[in-house]
């Protein structure tokens, strides 16, 4: 009954069976960084002590999205994100985390076939450096693998604003049951993934309006829907969602073509496809 | 026996809530709740005792507040017990506070509502327009539907499911 964490989740047809009650010991952590909410769920036998257990593990975990979002928040005057595009800071002499995440946006530039751009135009159509699509990804797959290996027999959920990372260390639990919201109207799930290890990432313009650029035109995508993207990497999921998401019509092609993902997306006439890449 | 107990609990824990509403805003409230180390700015903490009801949802799973008191007071009776009105903290979003009252009957969520939200100017008011009131249904819902987390394109609704969080907390379902 145990899934293997190695296949890709499938999709359930909704809210549907009763999980049997948790027994492990459960809490979760809310906080807001990176401008955005950022919720963590921890199962365990630790779960609930302090410093030693859980909460000291959670604290790390925070204060590591906080470095985060002072070297990469383009709000941030003095990030060097900022100091790179002002020209005050060279690539060299850039925080590892900064060179590391440049080569990544490299790659996803590279793995995407150009749908994935950390070069975009501004308001004032000048492109400049803006890896943030792909830096929330990293930072909280990073942490959640970091807080994972913090403690040892426990799952771990973390929630970054709608995306979401899962490491499951336990045997004996049920599966993370993850909601996928409908973007037309909230007050739906569209479906639901149980998941154990990897990530959820979906892009879409529903939340906060338009601010997915095409990275070919330099335009805002203009559509609506979204795509789901589930896969064994918050970071690379995350990419692929926006990636397929800025490819409009062509969504589902794209993601037929991303091994070991599974994708779900709502087209922007409200019906929806399943696709699993490979 | 028991059940009445329990329903004065969540009545005086209601008021109580209401109370510490207005007179202490956000972080105070919080700290009272057993916030554990660190947290200046942390929203709030949950969890589940074995066996309890399954609580929340939308990305904001836990129930009973960890606080001492909670656990001796109403914080068991997760089998069909609480009621009462809840306000959750205040929770910064990048376009302004957000607080959410939640009315809880019998251990469920029955309504959740946005009291404070941001509404400074167009942006956020097209925000608004849409985006909170929508969440309000997708709360229950999620709480009936026993979901551990929320995938989506959020940013405000986040903020606001924070704020439930809270809430949802301090109703220790």
């Amino acid at each position: 009954m145990t899934p293997d964490p190695a296949v890709v989740p499938r999709l359930a047809g909704g809210p549907g069976e009763v999980l049997p009650a948790p027994e492990q010991p459960r809490r979760a952590w809310v906080e807001q960084v990176m401008g955005m909410p950022v919720s963590v769920h921890v199962r365990g036998p630790l779960a609930r002590d302090g410093d030693t257990g859980a909460a000291g593990a959670v604290d790390l975990l925070y204060a590591e999205l906080r470095r985060v979002d002072a070297i990469f928040s383009t709000y941030r005057a003095d990030s060097e994100i900022c100091r790179l595009r002002r020209g005050e800071l060279s690539e060299a002499d850039a925080d590892p985390w900064v060179r590391e995440v440049l080569a990544l946006c490299a790659e996803a530039h590279e793995r995407t076939g150009g749908w994935f751009d950390a070069h975009l135009p501004g308001p004032d159509g000048v492109r400049r450096l803006d890896p943030t699509g792909l830096v929330k990804g990293w930072a909280i797959e990073r942490v959640t693998r970091a807080l994972t290996a913090r403690l040892p027999d426990h799952d771990v959920l973390v929630n970054a604003g709608g995306d979401l990372a899962v490491r499951c260390r336990r045997t004996d639990t049920p599966d993370w049951r993850v909601g996928i919201e409908d973007p037309a109207d909230r007050t739906r799930l569209l479906a639901t993934v149980p998941m154990r290890t990897g990530g959820s990432a979906t892009s879409g313009t529903a939340a906060r309006g338009t601010h997915i650029l095409d990275p070919r035109s330099g335009r805002p995508v203009e559509r609506g829907g979204s795509v789901t993207v589930v896969g064994p990497d918050l970071m690379w999921a995350d990419v692929h969602a926006t990636a397929a998401f800025a490819s409009g019509a062509g969504a589902e092609e794209y993601l037929a073509h991303v091994a070991g993902h599974l994708g779900f997306v709502v087209r922007p006439d409200g019906s929806t496809a399943t696709v699993t890449g490979g | 026996m028991r059940r009445i107990a329990i329903a004065v609990m969540g009545t005086i824990s209601g008021l109580v809530l209401l109370f510490s509403y207005h007179t202490s805003l956000g972080p105070e409230t919080h700290a009272a709740s057993g916030g554990g180390p660190g947290g200046g700015n942390r929203l709030g903490d949950g969890a589940t005792p074995a066996g309890a009801t399954p609580s929340g949802g939308a990305g904001a799973t836990g129930g009973a507040s960890p606080s001492p008191s909670a656990g001796a007071g109403a914080g068991q009776p997760a089998q069909g017990g609480t009621s009462g009105t809840f306000v959750g903290d205040e929770v910064p979003t990048r376009w302004g506070p957000v607080k959410v009252q939640i009315v809880v009957q019998n251990g469920r969520i029955v309504q959740a509502q946005a009291i404070e939200y941001p509404n400074e100017n167009h942006h956020d008011e097209e925000i608004n327009s849409w985006a909170l009131p929508q969440l309000q249904d997708a709360t229950v819902q999620a709480n009936s539907a026993q979901i551990d987390s929320v995938g989506g394109a959020t940013v405000t609704s986040g903020g606001y499911i924070a704020s439930l969080q809270s809430a949802v907390d301090k109703a220790h379902l």
